[in-house]
């Protein structure tokens, strides 16, 4: 156990998981992004054929979870575990999405940091030899995440310019002991950071020192600099945060002013009302990192990811107890080790 | 003329209750929900202290229709029961006096939604 852990909160994946295939979904605001063109596949009807909100949230994570599994070429029976996540209560999003799969699930909640914690623990299932094939799944709904965490849909209310805009988006990867593709090669788990903020309409603010804190102890534990990564990704700090992460982090000594990237200011055009500070939600580092990002690493575009996805860790009645937002960040290090693969 | 006159005042009291509810939205971070309980409680008081019903008899809809003639309207129907009635009017003067607005409310909240379904803000 001992030569997999480097440092405080590192660890490094010696059987190397491959990412075997990645699958992204979105709904309208995502169609009309930059990032249209990255999706597997783009619904106008955000409720995606379904009734409620909820179980349009289930029904894209399940078209995703299905299309990743094709693009995969395997069954659903292949996978060894499920790891998913979103932001509904108790999970439901993923656990209506899933029910019929048929494979053994790992519910999550990491916030918007779920899809780096999914692929996390993936890996390592993979990498401690009791798993040869796992799905790393998350979604988030703007609709359904509204209701869960702000107002109703309808109330119309006012969203300051420091608000982030929820996905409607899913990511899933299938990950696995052997093939072809982007490998994991390090995790570095982050801890609960409170920084003090209490506007929920600021999460920016309120995850930057956790990423910077993840990113910082990843530097420190495997010994590398910022410019060893081609991009290193966080998810999603958006205008904001983004800004303070990086004075932040050359203040400790670490440059992120060349290769840092932000999920959440990838997936729309800011200048958009309503859009606000950039994107937020599970969903959108989900489907940033499996339809951007990771067919960049596989073509050899880029050579190496660190995928820093963060989350705001609070609910409603926290938030109205005048409770801080906790943040959270974990960071994966991916990385394409031949040519094209 | 006098109609125009009428308008008039209307709009530029209506719409100056409206201004002061939209500085507060933008200047503070009141949420609205809060804002407009404010609006009510200032009506309250400002119809118990006899402030309000001038204005609403001047200014009409401009002055009824926002939420301070909501205020107004139970602080009128308590005085009104507690003079019909003793002290019970003042737990059934307010409500009384403005169970019609809020029955339509109720009731045309249910028709809205029997009609339309919750759409995406995308």
């Amino acid at each position: 156990m001992g030569t997999k852990r480097m440092g405080k909160q590192t660890i490094r994946l010696e059987s190397r998981p491959v990412i075997l295939a990645s699958a992204s979904v979105g709904g309208k605001q995502e169609s009309k992004g930059p990032l249209a063109a990255s999706f597997d596949y783009l619904s106008e009807d955000t409720y995606f054929g379904a009734k409620t909100w909820e179980s349009a949230e289930s029904a894209m994570l399940k078209k995703c979870f299905d299309l990743s599994l094709q693009k995969a070429a395997i069954q659903a029976d292949t996978l060894d575990y499920i790891f998913s996540g979103d932001l509904l209560n108790q999970c439901v999003g993923s656990a209506f999405g899933i029910k019929d799969s048929n494979v053994p699930h790992f519910g999550l909640y990491g916030a918007c940091s779920t899809m780096a914690e999914s692929l996390s623990l993936a890996a390592m299932t993979i990498d401690g030899g009791f798993a040869n094939t796992v799905c790393a799944l998350t979604s988030s709904h703007f609709c359904s995440a509204e209701r869960q965490f702000r107002l109703p849909l309808n109330y119309g209310g006012l969203r300051p310019p420091t608000a982030q805009w929820t996905a409607t988006a899913a990511g899933s990867l299938i990950l696995s002991a052997e093939g072809e593709g982007p490998v994991v090669t390090h995790v570095t788990t982050g801890k609960i950071v409170d920084a003090g903020v209490t506007d929920a309409n600021n999460m920016g603010a309120a995850m930057a020192p956790a990423a910077l804190e993840t990113l910082c102890t990843h530097f420190a534990d495997t010994g590398r600099t910022p410019d060893y990564y081609d991009i290193i990704a966080t998810g999603d700090l958006c205008e904001v945060g983004s800004a303070i992460l990086r004075e932040l982090s050359s203040l400790n000594g670490y440059d992120l002013s060349s290769n840092h990237n932000d999920c959440g200011l990838l997936i729309y055009d800011r200048g958009k009302k309503d859009i606000a500070a950039g994107g937020s939600g599970c969903g959108c580092g989900a489907s940033v990192l499996a339809g951007y990002f990771l067919p960049k690493l596989r073509s050899g575009e880029i050579k190496r990811l660190l995928f820093a996805a963060t989350g705001a860790l609070m609910s409603p009645t926290t938030t109205l107890q005048g409770e801080s937002i906790l943040g959270i960040c974990h960071a994966v290090a991916i990385e394409n080790l031949g040519g094209a693969c | 003329m006098d109609t125009f006159t009428e308008f008039a005042k209307t709009f530029a009291v209506g719409g100056l209750l409206c201004a002061i509810g939209q500085i507060l939205v933008d200047k503070t971070k009141l949420t609205p929900a809060r804002i407009l309980t404010c609006y009510v409680v200032a009506g309250v008081v400002l119809g118990a202290l006899g402030v309000y019903q001038p204005l609403a008899d001047w200014a009409g809809a401009g002055a009824s229709v926002p939420l301070t003639g909501f205020g107004n309207l139970l602080a009128k129907g308590v005085r009104e029961a507690v003079a019909e009635k003793g002290i019970i009017g003042a737990f059934t003067g307010g409500l009384s006096a403005t169970a019609a607005g809020i029955t339509a409310a109720v009731f045309f909240g249910l028709i809205v939604t029997l009609i339309f379904k919750s759409r995406d803000r995308s």
